[in-house]
């Protein structure tokens, strides 16, 4: 363009013709713009944006390979800053400063699951990841559970969401013996933490077009506790005219749940409900598998399997199934505004799932999770 | 309610004492509830903390385009933001001349409520309306008492004076726009007024904690108390008040009529201003005329929980929609100040020095500002300069 406007200039071109020569070039690329899509790309993909992975224990190092190798064949423009943490075999831990500073800077992560022991070897109550989320203050867990086209159960076409506080509770680490053979576990329940929940809640409905919210709670037994938790989700409620609210209690809300799950949208719940509820629903679906999970806090968002079982007695026998933490990292990417890479990676492993020709063990197939891993990457290519 | 209060009370002991029985029934139980509330109105008194709704460093915000102009610049934001990777998603609600009923205001009231931030276009208001104005409503409802307007002269864009930097506060919810008036006897109408001491206070507060906050060095209280001695008299006299608690932020008061002929004739004097409603109107539109007009000067209003960001000057541009002459540097430096209020500064940056890069650089200018550029070719050229910061701030990360 500009060489054009030098020729014209030497040529003794009057102003003013330059001047419109200016303008008309000017416009054109303007209209040739506008011809572009609108919708996508976003001009991310020069860069890569750094993202902190926790591979967790059991089977969770083989299947972030899994991911990486999916990442990778995908061109995702996402870089991994790696942190081994365990509570079952602690010694070869990353610093606990350095993995929380990492999340804080990053925003985002990617989180395997850290398994917890059960018997009380003296020491702190508080587990490893309750220490995390109280630690970064991830209050809000969803877990979107959705049939996937291809794996049988007895359920189809579910699709519902169940938002867990995950910061109170039952999950205090507070429990004492006050006399010898009598222990006290303390349940803590606050409106300030209640009614966060129930605003992300609805929040979230109202972001994802969701039409109603079920508060679960046990307020017939436990009146003052989860009476305040249901009283803080009716408060909010009136917030939100559009979306209809329902509360259960968690009983009818389990029986309801096996046999008309139906009828449930968005479900918000304190932090014991929700853990089970979550287990529950990841069975409805085909297991801990298949569902993915995100949690949030202000400023960070982590993404990980819906249902928490680290698959210990699995671990190194190539059966694992990818598929959660593959869902999770594709949320991941929306989130991060990467939604073509999410849908590329998305369409690719529900192709491969819906086919039903390369399945892991727990979907009914006999195939291994490299075999399945690299059916994804074939299907990105085709 | 003090029976009220007592009664549960009585209940909460009977409750306590019950407790062990377990033989609470259905009464009781939603007593005891009502208890658990009104220990809780007792026991806190904390101020409710600013609403937001930012989840994993996303946020959700408000969106109304209003009318006029406004829907086409709100496409143009939602653009600019896309290329500049703003964690922000949009909540649209439609507050315009179509949709003016007591409905769909609640709609826009609840979801400023939800969100805490929002970003507006002006809603058009007829003069038989009814209701008065809904930005009027709005901004009294959700108790956005200051109105924010930075005015600034721009470098490259021909005015009669340069080196204008003034702020211009003004109190949003009282004052002559009350809604108060009547006809006592036909042919005669009272219009109120109204002034109170806590209200003035408050903004003058807030005009001097600007200051300091922004390096200002002077603040000027306007006025009209040789006249309404004892409602701007009030005004006045709280300036005065909370300025003897910043002692290094000088104070000066000015009669509007003066102060409207010394911005037109040396508006360089002025520093931080805060005027009561009506002359905050009036002064803003002046101010906002001598750097380049609407298009070029975006507004905020502040209040307590929530806040609205709009173009300065509020007027919806009707007569120039759907021409793509439309100036939209106004409402993209309105959303920069949201992003900025928000906390994402870095892309707050972004965007704001684009546009103005756009107007004083590459001097693409609007009619407004007489040029021949469309608000599209604008745009673009914001849109050019996000694209190549956005390249060097994701590429440092290696």
């Amino acid at each position: 363009m500009e060489s054009a406007m030098r020729i014209f200039r030497s040529r003794g071109v009057s102003k003013l013709t330059h001047q419109l020569l200016k303008r008309c070039l000017h416009s054109s690329t303007v209209a040739r713009m506008a011809i572009t899509p609108r919708s996508e790309p976003v001009s991310h993909p020069e860069g890569k944006q750094r993202v902190t992975l926790v591979p967790g224990d059991g089977v969770g190092p083989e299947i972030m390979s899994s991911v990486q190798a999916v990442f990778t064949d995908a061109g995702v423009p996402v870089e991994f800053e790696e942190f081994h943490i365990s509570e079952v075999n602690p010694k070869m831990n990353a610093k606990h400063d350095d993995v929380i500073n990492s999340f804080l800077t990053n925003g985002v992560g990617l989180k395997g699951i850290i398994a917890t022991p059960t018997h009380f070897k003296g020491g702190v109550l508080q587990t490893l990841n309750m220490r995390l989320r109280k630690e970064m203050d991830l209050y809000a867990n969803v877990v979107h559970v959705k049939s996937l086209p291809g794996v049988r159960t007895r359920h189809n076409n579910l699709d519902f969401l169940i938002i867990r506080e995950q910061t109170e509770g039952e999950y205090s680490a507070l429990e004492h013996e006050s006399v010898s053979g009598v222990v006290e576990s303390l349940k803590i329940i606050t409106r300030e933490k209640s009614r966060r929940i129930a605003k992300f809640a609805f929040d979230y409905a109202t972001k994802h077009g969701r039409s109603k919210v079920t508060a679960v709670h046990k307020a017939n037994i436990m009146k003052l506790g989860d009476g305040l938790f249901l009283e803080c989700c009716q408060e909010i409620s009136e917030l939100y005219p559009k979306i209809q609210f329902e509360s259960m209690i968690i009983d009818n809300c389990c029986m309801q749940l096996v046999s008309n799950p139906y009828q449930f949208d968005v479900m918000v719940m304190p932090n014991l409900y929700g853990n089970i509820v979550d287990n529950l629903a990841a069975g409805l679906v085909g297991g801990a598998g298949v569902v993915a999970g995100e949690s949030y806090s202000q400023d960070v968002a982590v993404f990980q399997p819906g249902a928490r079982h680290s698959f210990a007695q699995a671990m190194g026998r190539d059966i694992a199934n990818p598929t959660a933490m593959i869902l999770s990292a594709c949320n991941m990417l929306k989130h991060m505004h990467l939604e073509y890479h999410s849908k590329l990676i998305e369409d690719a492993l529900l192709r491969v799932i819906k086919a039903g020709k390369v399945l892991t063990p727990d979907m009914n197939g006999f195939s291994t999770m490299s075999d399945f891993t690299n059916a994804i990457v074939h299907q990105l290519h085709s | 309610m003090a029976s009220g209060v007592g009664r549960s009370a009585s209940v909460l002991r009977a409750f306590v004492s019950n407790f062990s029985l377990r033989t609470l029934s259905n009464e009781h139980f939603l007593s005891g509830l009502r208890c658990v509330s009104c220990l809780h109105k007792r026991g806190y008194s904390t101020p409710a903390p600013t609403v937001r709704a930012q989840y994993g460093g996303r946020h959700t915000v408000t969106l109304m385009a209003g009318d006029g102009v406004g829907p086409e610049l709100m496409g143009h934001v939602k653009q600019v933001f896309r290329y500049a990777g703003v964690p922000v998603d949009f909540e649209e609600i439609r507050l315009d001349r179509e949709h003016n009923d007591s409905e769909a205001f609640r709609q826009a009231l609840l979801a400023v409520k939800r969100n805490g931030t929002a970003l507006k276009g002006s809603v058009e208001t007829g003069i038989d309306s009814p209701t008065g104005s809904l930005n009027a409503q709005l901004r009294t409802e959700l108790d956005l008492f200051a109105s924010v307007i930075k005015v600034q002269s721009i470098p490259g864009v021909q005015t009669r004076h340069d080196n204008i930097d003034v702020v211009i506060i003004r109190e949003n919810t009282e004052g002559e726009y009350s809604n108060l008036e009547h006809e006592n006897v036909p042919g005669v109408v009272e219009s109120l007024k109204i002034i109170t001491a806590a209200k003035s206070t408050r903004i003058a507060r807030y005009a001097f904690n600007y200051a300091v906050e922004h390096g200002r060095k002077k603040v000027t209280a306007v006025h009209k108390a040789n006249i309404m001695k004892l409602g701007d008299g009030l005004f006045l006299e709280c300036c005065r008040k909370v300025s003897e608690e910043f002692p290094q932020i000088e104070f000066e008061s000015m009669i509007i009529d003066n102060c409207s002929m010394q911005m037109v004739s040396r508006p360089q004097q002025f520093d931080v201003m805060v005027l009561p409603n009506l002359y905050g109107n009036i002064v803003g539109n002046i101010a906002a005329g001598l750097t380049g007009g609407q298009g070029v000067v975006p507004g905020m209003n502040i209040g307590e929980n929530y806040a609205i960001f709009e173009s300065g000057t509020r007027n919806s541009g009707r007569s120039i929609a759907g021409k793509d002459i439309a100036n939209p540097a106004a409402m993209l430096l309105a959303s920069a100040d949201l992003l900025e209020h928000i906390g994402l500064k870095s892309h707050s940056e972004l965007i704001r020095d684009a546009v103005i890069k756009v107007i004083v650089e590459d001097k693409i200018h609007t009619p407004d500002l007489g040029g021949q550029a469309t608000t599209v070719q604008v745009v673009q050229a914001v849109i050019g300069h996000v694209r190549e910061k956005t390249k060097q701030w994701y590429s440092h990360v290696h």
